[in-house]
Parts: structure tokens; sequence; C-alpha cells
């Protein structure tokens, strides 16, 4: 213990002599270390913000849309493959369904006394509130009921809300959009976050039935009904993979798909979904944390640098050092730990001030960030390391000095 | 205490060599008070790192405390400087960032661990109690090589190395150190070699040997 608490003493003594040249070796590590903190809790929170989003989708959901599904996101084409008699097969006939929704969404002038937007309109069964997890807030869901008379009601989302009706209560009001004109009857609570366009806070949802009064639906020449999108709950949680299986072979059949063509839509899990995401955003956190790495490699060069300049600057003092008893070991160790004491002090710092940037990004609403455990093991644990690595050569080099020469050393 | 058989010391010149040590046999009994002396490039500093340990012989065998070190790997040289000699230089060697106090626990720091007590009594053995926390910038020449002798004191060493110790100090501090030195030998019966130009010192020691291009040409007792 007493030998440690001499050696720490020993280090300590060769930074403090040079307060101003440790702590501006120091700052090259914190910038880097910040840098990796900062960074990577974007692509982290990027990720997190994405993943609840999906989440909130319900994690048993599989979307089946029209178009072929070409890789890295883009549906190709506008086809209108997908119908409601579709729909209602696969309700039948495959096992483990436990709700389908289809729904046929269009973009209509929306007018509400002297204000109009332009929004998606989304016509929908009574299944779909339950299939994607939305919640009101005001008001009522439209049920079997208000579906099978086609009532001209809607449900709408709370972005809807506000811009079309500000702080009044929406509920009752009467909104004009396409041939009808539709009472409001419920509010959804916002889901927040997202993607515009894509989160429900941004939909108008009216019956399916209404929607086939309000806009010409169009019919395959088999003159089926066609439907934008397919939701489905399955059963059991597991067999997820399965049932798209099922589904997808009973689509590609009653669309009369030969073996060796291409689906004609493109179906999807939320598992599949968020699993594609994460390893994607996952990428884009190393990539920033590489980007940043770079800065702390530049700290770690600055390190290595200074303990060159320190080795040389003191090599009497390692001759005397070395006369009086000091193995190569020694001599060696003081050197290392100095740069390793250097490097971890500003990784400490660097892990402060990291968080901190994180933190305002967050807060001032910019990008969600989000700073986990392992990203700050792995930034102060780098930079112990680089200390190590770049201490190295510096210390070896220290104590490999001639005692003789370096006693005759200026 | 020392004994010294056919010591050869060659350093590489380029393609050619320089034999600085030519055969070098001498016998140096526990508290003997030995100087060292010869004109510039005789050999005197050469044979000061051999019994230092600092260096190893080319040729010849070297018994320190009856244990032959001539041909020990670095790690076992460092661990005998560090227990057994105790160096006084001529420009002192004191670390100038520390305090007198700090540099003496230094001797100490390598071989078994600090003790303070032991280093603030060779302080006072030396005459510095009141200079405990000066840095050497503070402290006259004499008082620094008093230092540089309390750092060797401290670890109690079997054999004292003294380069020139009064070489950089003026008559009176030199006389000081001298006298620090042989009250040493006196009261504890310290083994000291130095090696110097000064017939001072020299007149003080018991033998005198006589370096010249490698070989002792005289030796006076």
């Amino acid at each position: 213990m007493k030998k440690w608490l001499n050696f720490f003493n020993t280090v300590w003594l060769g930074l403090s002599t040079h307060k101003l040249r440790s702590s501006l070796t120091i700052l090259g590590v914190v910038i880097g270390v910040a840098a990796v903190i900062s960074l990577m809790s974007v692509g982290r929170g990027a990720q997190a913000s994405i993943l609840s989003n999906i989440e909130s989708m319900g994690s048993d959901l599989i979307i089946i849309r029209p178009g072929a599904f070409t890789f890295g996101g883009i549906r190709g084409g506008t086809s209108q493959t997908l119908t409601m008699e579709d729909a209602e097969a696969i309700a039948e006939q495959v096992s483990n369904v436990s709700l389908v929704a289809p729904s046929y969404s269009s973009n209509l002038q929306v007018v509400v006394g002297s204000e109009n937007m332009n929004s998606s309109i989304t016509g929908v069964t009574p299944e779909y509130w339950e299939v994607q997890n939305l919640v009101i807030t005001s008001g009522t869901f439209f049920y079997e009921g208000e579906y099978q008379r086609g009532s001209k009601v809607a449900v709408i989302g709370s972005n809807v809300a506000e811009t079309l009706f500000g702080t009044a209560d929406p509920v009752g009001q009467r909104m004009r959009m396409g041939g009808i004109i539709a009472t409001v009857i419920g509010v959804l609570e916002s889901e927040g976050g997202g993607m515009p366009g894509m989160s429900s806070d941004d939909a108008i949802y009216i019956p399916l039935t209404a929607m086939q009064q309000a806009v010409a639906q169009p019919r395959t020449p088999q003159g089926e009904k066609v439907v934008s999108t397919i939701a489905l709950t399955t059963t059991d949680d597991e067999n997820w993979e399965q049932t798209v299986d099922d589904t997808t072979a009973l689509l590609r059949d009653r669309h009369r798909l030969g073996p060796g063509v291409d689906d004609d839509f493109n179906i999807m899990s939320t598992q599949e979904i968020s699993e594609m995401i994460s390893s994607t955003t996952e990428t884009m956190t190393l990539l920033l944390g590489a980007i940043a790495a770079i800065a702390l490699l530049v700290g770690g060069i600055g390190v290595m640098n200074i303990m060159l300049v320190s080795v040389l600057e003191r090599t009497r003092e390692i001759g005397i050092r070395k006369a009086l008893g000091a193995r190569e070991r020694d001599i060696w160790s003081q050197f290392l730990i100095e740069a390793a004491l250097l490097t971890f002090t500003g990784g400490i710092i660097g892990v402060i001030i990291g968080w901190g940037i994180s933190y305002i990004i967050d807060s001032m609403g910019v990008m969600e960030t989000l700073v986990t455990l392992d990203i700050v093991i792995l930034a102060v644990s780098v930079s112990i390391g680089i200390g190590l690595f770049f201490g190295f050569y510096p210390a070896w080099n220290a104590s490999r000095l001639n005692p003789i020469e370096a006693l005759r050393s200026e | 205490m020392i004994r010294l058989q056919d010591i050869t010391k060659v350093y590489p010149m380029g393609k050619r060599e320089l034999t600085v040590l030519k055969g070098i046999n001498i016998n140096i009994k526990q508290g003997e008070l030995v100087a060292i002396m010869g004109p510039s490039g005789s050999g005197k500093t050469t044979m000061l790192n051999l019994l230092g340990c600092l260096d190893a012989p080319t040729s010849g065998k070297y018994y320190l405390e009856d244990r032959e070190v001539s041909h020990l790997s670095s790690g076992e040289l460092a661990r005998i400087r560090g227990q057994k000699i105790g160096f006084i230089f001529q420009t002192f060697n004191l670390l100038s960032r520390l305090t007198a106090l700090a540099n003496v626990e230094l001797g100490m720091t390598y071989t078994g661990g600090v003790d303070r007590q032991r280093a603030l009594e060779a302080l006072a053995k030396v005459g510095l109690s009141e200079r405990v926390k000066h840095r050497p910038i503070e402290l006259s020449g004499g008082e620094q090589q008093r230092v540089a002798i309390a750092r060797a004191i401290v670890k109690n060493p079997s054999l004292f190395l003294a380069d020139e110790p009064t070489g950089q100090l003026d008559s009176k501090s030199g006389e000081e150190v001298i006298s620090i030195l042989t009250n040493l030998h006196a009261e504890q019966g310290i083994t000291l070699v130095v090696v110097t130009h000064d017939a001072n010192i020299a007149s003080h020691c018991q033998r005198i040997i006589h370096l010249k291009d490698g070989e002792i040409v005289t030796e006076e007792s």
C-alpha cells in the first residue's frame, strides 16, 4: 500500500511539474472522448426513438402493402394489388390471425370553416383501433354499427385537431373532405415523435364504407375493391414467421402468381422491421463513433508526443533514479502510468462533457439522445488503452537509457 | 570486501577499440578509505562506474562482498546499486523539483520503502535539519552536496562511491563535505572510494591509488 502511494506520488510529481502541458495533453483526449460519447448518444437516441415508435404500433403487427419490395425501403410502383377480398380470405383461412384491418388511404383537401389542409384520409374497419394500438383522449371510436351504416364520422389525430380546430374541442364539429361532410367523434392521444406523415397524429380516420362515398375507390379487373394496406395481428407472438409465410402463400395463390414470379405485395412484421432498423441504426452509431474515434486517436498521438518530450527532458532524472537502484521496470511503469493517468483523466472529463453535450442536444429538442453504459465504458477504456498504447514506446525508451550517459546529460 | 581481478574495459570507437582499463587488480577491505587519483583519461571514472555497478567490465572479475557481480543482468545490477551502493556525484544530481527531504527519501524509494524518520535523521547527520523543506535551488552548493550525502547515508550502503565530491565547491564548503565524509568513516566505519584531483581529500585517505592510461602506476598507504 505504502509502496503504491509512493509510486503514485512519483507519477503525480511528473505530471504536476508541467501543469499547463499536462492539461493541454488531457484536452486532446477530452475532446475525443466527448465527441465519441455525444455522437454515439445521438445514434443510440435515434435508434431508441424509432424503436419506441414501432413498439407503439404493436409488437405483433404484420403489415401488407401492394407492390414489390425493393431492398433499402423503397417500394416500387403504385400497383393496386391488395383487395378487401384478400383481407377477408386472410381472416378466414390463415391460422393464428386474430384481427385483420384493411384500410384505404387517399389525400384530400379538408375544410373546416376558413381553415383548410391537405391531409391523408384513411378509411378503416373497426378492427383498426386495436390492431394499431390507438388510444382516444376525447370522444369515442366508431364501431361495427357506424361501419355497417357507412356513417360519416371521423376520428382525428392530435396534430390534425390542433391545426384545424386550435384550442376548441373538435368533437361534434363538422369537416368537409372530398364529396362528404363528416362529424368528428373522437380525438386520438398524441404518439409524439415519429416520422411526419407516418404517425397517427397526422391522420384522419373514417369508416371504410364512408370512404367509398368520399372518393371513388378503385377496383381490380376482377371487380374486387382495392385497399392500400392490410394490417393484421397474430394470436401468438412466437409464430409470426409462420403467419407471414402462410399469408404470403395465400396471397400468391389468390393473385395467381406462378413459381418464380415475384410477389406483387410486400409483407413485413414489426419484429422484422425493428430488427432491420436496429441493425441499421447500430451501424450508424458505430460509424459516428468511428468518426469521433479519429479525434481520440489524434489526442493519443498528442499524448505520445508529450511523453517523448518528457522522457527527453528528464533523461538526467532517469539516470539518477537508475543510480539509486531503479530497475528498468520501475522507470517503465512510471512513464506508462503517467501516460495512462493523463488519458484516464481526459476520459473521465470527456465523459462528463460528452454527457453534458448530449443532454443539451436532447433538451433543446434537436434530437433525442441516449447515453448508455456501454458507450461510457467503451470510451473510458479506449482512452486508457490509448494512454497505454501511445505511452508504451516513450516509456520503453526511458527504461532502456544507459544510466552513465543519462547522468552525464544536461 | 571488494576484489577486482584483471578487470579490463574496452569501448568500441567506430572501427577501432578504446581500451580504458588494462588489467586492474585491487583489493579493498571493509572500512577502508581509498582515493583514486590520476590525470584526465586515466580511467578513473570508468573504474568508479564499474565499482558502482553502473557498467560491466569487458573481462575480469569483480567481487562485491564475496559475490561475483561482473556479469549480472541489468535488473540484478540495479538491485545491487539500490541496496549496496551510495553514490555522491560531483554535480550533486538532486532532483530540482523535490525538497531536500524528498530527495533523501528518493534514496529509499527503490529499496524497501520510504521511512521519513530515517530520512530526517540522515539530514540531521549532515547538519541540514533546518533545510528539510528547501529545494536544491534554495540551497548552496555545499548544502546540496550534503543533501546528496544524506541520500546515500539513508539506505546504509556497504560501499560509498564519491566522484570528485568537492569539484564544484568553494574551499570552505569543500572542507565541510570532507569533514562529513571523514566523520562518517570514523564513526561508522564506512567503506569509501573517492575519485579526486584534490590532494587535500587524498591526504585524508588511508590509501591512494594512482591510475595512468588505464593501469595502476603506484599505490601509497
